[in-house]
């Protein structure tokens, strides 16, 4: 097994109204911005997992954002996947 | 009598009082089924109470959904088990499927707790059975993410099969933005599974359960499940 780090990234659906990137942007007006045409938020998970391979960290974490990270009525996902420690640096 | 199960998850804040409302109220047999438990103890209907279960971290509801308890009520509402989840335990509900849609932050990003009034739009429902069409109800709502949102097609559906059974109104019993607390959806405070079997509503009953709360209007709906599960074990 192989080390992995992955960058998650967590938006909702662009037909998702967004309360609180509502709020952000009216703030971002507010003291001065006023070029901001809109703002959505999101969440950012960062996560370390062993795997066999890259192909084997991209599958475990596009489940574990279906499964747990993400809802798919409201969210859309992506992330990406990067080797840490490769196998052969790990004890078995 | 019925026998209510009443689910307890790590942060669960209203189990006391559903259980003060079946049980002290209408004197009903009811017990608490802690979250890791998987035996639901052959109670009639499951009740999944407010809070903040597992910290509401990640979305609300989100962990609560995938906990040991949870695979249970999933088979027991897919044998035709009662079951209603108020606030939190409707985001559960969501969160597991056992009903469309999502409840998301509240248009005005505040935490909302105020008596609101609901309009029963359908009672004909086992859990409105002791209501009328049209029936207004006062019944507090406590909640920061209660802003139902479903895709169109899903919207359609819920409005076009009588499964929106609570809407917010005003004290007339009309749908009106300023009557929505939370920026709800066509105003929708409670929505009904396919079958008929799985309540989902964000306004808390149990706390409107006595007078001395201020409104007893919420027991109809815990004395509309008593009298459906009594028709179940008559049928």
């Amino acid at each position: 097994m192989a080390r992995f780090h992955a960058d998650v990234h967590i938006e909702l659906k662009p037909l998702v109204n967004d309360p609180a990137g509502l709020v952000i942007r009216d703030a971002l007006r507010h003291i001065g911005f006023e070029g901001v045409a809109g703002v959505r938020a999101g969440k950012y998970l960062s996560l370390e997992l062993q795997a066999h391979d890259r192909v084997d960290a991209e599958a475990r974490v596009a489940e574990m954002c279906r499964k747990l990270l993400a809802n798919p009525v409201i969210e859309d996902f992506r992330f990406e996947v990067r080797e840490t420690a490769p196998a052969e640096s790990i004890p078995a | 009598m019925a026998r209510f199960g009443i689910v307890v998850f790590p942060g669960t804040w209203s189990d006391r009082d559903s259980y003060n409302a079946v049980h002290d109220q209408l004197g009903q047999d009811a017990r608490y089924i802690w979250h890791k438990e998987h035996d639901l103890q052959g109670v009639d209907c499951v009740i999944l109470p407010g809070g903040f279960s597992y910290g509401d971290h990640l979305r609300c509801g989100a962990v609560a959904a995938l906990s040991p308890v949870m695979a249970e009520v999933v088979e027991f509402a897919a044998r035709g088990g009662l079951v209603i989840g108020i606030c939190n335990g409707f985001q559960v509900l969501c969160e597991a499927h056992l009903l469309p849609g999502a409840l998301m932050r509240n248009r005005t990003m505040e935490f909302r707790c105020q008596p609101a009034t609901l309009r029963v739009e359908n009672p004909d429902t086992a859990f409105t059975r002791g209501t009328g069409r049209g029936t207004l109800l006062r019944v507090p709502v406590s909640h920061g993410e209660g802003n139902y949102f479903a895709d169109a097609e899903t919207l359609r559906g819920l409005e076009g099969s009588g499964r929106v059974v609570f809407r917010y109104v005003d004290a007339t019993g009309d749908a009106t933005a300023e009557s929505n607390p939370n920026g709800s959806l066509n105003n929708i405070a409670g929505i009904l599974n396919q079958s008929g079997n799985v309540l989902g509503m964000m306004p808390h009953p149990e706390r409107a359960s006595e007078h001395l709360l201020g409104s007893a209007d919420g027991l109809v709906i815990f004395r509309s499940i008593v009298d459906s599960a009594a028709r179940v074990l008559a049928g």
